[in-house]
């Protein structure tokens, strides 16, 4: 019962972190109109999909690392997602591109603390492995994207305005299209692997096993179903908010991010995608000569950045000492039942200021949501 | 060079390998686009033509080249996906 709880959470934790991650990979290509909003979420769906089979050999437990495994029970598993979806749903709503992986991390390494006390954390691990790439990541994307871009203005000077914005959309959809499958490749796998650790703590599997081909099977559709839902406050915020982007600078973001998060994997360097994708939008800001760049929004993603592990922690923790004080299965009913609950208040509360495919290209004017008076441009929009 | 805070050996390949990939191929592809967009000899070029095959003979062997190798690249990184580690 508990055990299909916690696969059910986990998968709706994978959903969130497609949706809420849609960005990272295309909210350059639909700010600059190199794809139509709806065609491009349903690319990104795709080829998360593909990306989630295309590598199978990293299944890496997101926990073993980090967490003590022996210590780690179904309730505190469930405990962990409960935070790590709570805070993707926050930040979407205010259209802050966080990190899933973080959310998700910070989730379970709260509700480990709570249940087996602060020695259960391999605090080493999580430094080296988490946080200290979390800060050196988007500096890396941002002085690749800011070169790129400076190299691809200056190369193309002598190219007219028209076939110059022509033919990086076309270079667009590819580079996002790179950005789509790495993100399928890295993020479906943080899920499998939790739910392969929550098979291990229930004892259905050995330790050390692969991911089952359902667990593979069912992510993959989770997290591209989510991607094809399109968090477009996030999209918003990444494609209008931070930098006014022409197509030359989203080629030269998405080439960056495609190279930095495949590059870091590779190297078995564990980043963040969303924090390598908002550091080369903001390095294309730079790269440009008269780009504007909205540093008080970036400064914004960079709070929440920082809040994200410590924060997701905390209502981990707080969902591990609900689940446990009531305990049993009836603990972990409550806690679902309460974070049912929360979603769809915020989901409901998002409806009145709704951001859609409609109006996530409008005029940026200081917040997520454009202001309802705005007419929305259809033409424009789908364009 | 490393310790065990930051792993520095993967950093600087993260690095230089990155700006190779990540800035290097977007050059290239902007290279590929002008010389595509190069007019035929005799020709006057002017920042309002807007076509982007210009029909210079050379261009269009110079930009085949820069599309190569962008698309070979693209094809390494998907083998490095899938080959994994």
């Amino acid at each position: 019962m508990v055990l299909v709880i916690v696969v059910v959470t986990a998968l709706a934790f994978d959903f969130t972190n497609g949706f809420h991650d849609t960005g990272n990979a295309m909210a350059t290509s639909i700010a600059t109109g190199a794809l139509g909003p709806r065609v491009a979420v349903a690319l990104s769906g795709v080829l998360n999909l593909v990306g989630a089979f295309l590598s199978l050999s990293v299944a890496a437990t997101i926990a073993s690392g980090l967490v003590d495994t022996n210590l780690v029970t179904l309730t505190v598993v469930f405990a962990g997602l409960a935070g790590g979806i709570t805070w993707n749903l926050l930040t979407w709503f205010f259209g802050i591109p966080s990190s899933s992986s973080h959310a998700l991390i910070g989730g379970v390494v709260g509700s480990t603390i709570a249940a087996s006390g602060g020695h259960a954390i391999k605090w080493h691990g999580l430094f080296a492995k988490v946080i200290i790439p979390a800060g050196m990541s988007p500096i890396i994307a941002m002085v690749v994207a800011a070169t790129g871009t400076w190299l691809v203005y200056r190369l193309s000077r002598g190219v007219s305005e028209q076939v110059r914005s022509h033919g990086f959309r076309i270079g667009q959809i590819g580079s996002a299209s790179m950005v789509s499958l790495a993100h399928g490749t890295n993020d479906a796998q943080k899920t499998m692997g939790i739910i392969t650790l929550a098979l291990i703590a229930n004892g259905t599997i050995g330790a050390g096993a692969q991911a089952p081909f359902w667990v593979i099977l069912s992510c993959a559709l989770a997290i591209s179903l989510g991607t094809y839902m399109g968090g477009w406050r996030v999209i918003r915020t990444l494609g209008k908010g931070l930098v006014e982007i022409e197509s030359p600078q989203g080629m030269a973001a998405e080439s960056s991010s495609a190279a930095v998060i495949l590059l870091s994997s590779h190297f078995g360097y564990s980043l963040s995608t969303t924090h390598v994708a908002t550091g080369s939008i903001l390095g294309t800001g730079i790269g440009k000569k008269g780009a504007e760049v909205r540093w008080s929004v970036a400064g914004r993603m960079a709070t929440a950045w920082l809040v994200t592990l410590p924060a997701a922690g905390i209502v981990g923790a707080g969902a591990y000492g609900l689940a446990h004080g009531i305990g049993g299965t009836g603990g972990v009913l409550v806690v679902l039942a309460i974070l049912i609950g929360v979603a769809v208040a915020i989901y409901l509360r998002s409806r009145s200021t709704a951001v859609s495919h409609d109006n996530v290209n409008a005029e940026w004017t200081g917040g997520v949501a454009p202001p309802p008076a705005t007419p929305v441009e259809p033409a424009a929009a789908a364009a | 060079m490393n310790n065990s805070w930051v792993d520095l050996h993967a950093l600087w390949k993260i690095v230089v390998v990155g700006m190779i990939c990540g800035a290097g191929l977007p050059a290239l592809f902007a290279i590929g686009l002008r010389a595509l967009s190069l007019p035929r000899s005799g020709q006057p070029a002017g920042p309002t033509d807007d076509r982007i095959i210009g029909g210079n003979p050379v261009g269009l062997a110079a930009a085949t080249v820069c599309f190569a190798v962008v698309l070979a690249a693209i094809g390494w990184g998907i083998y490095i996906i899938v080959a994994g580690t």
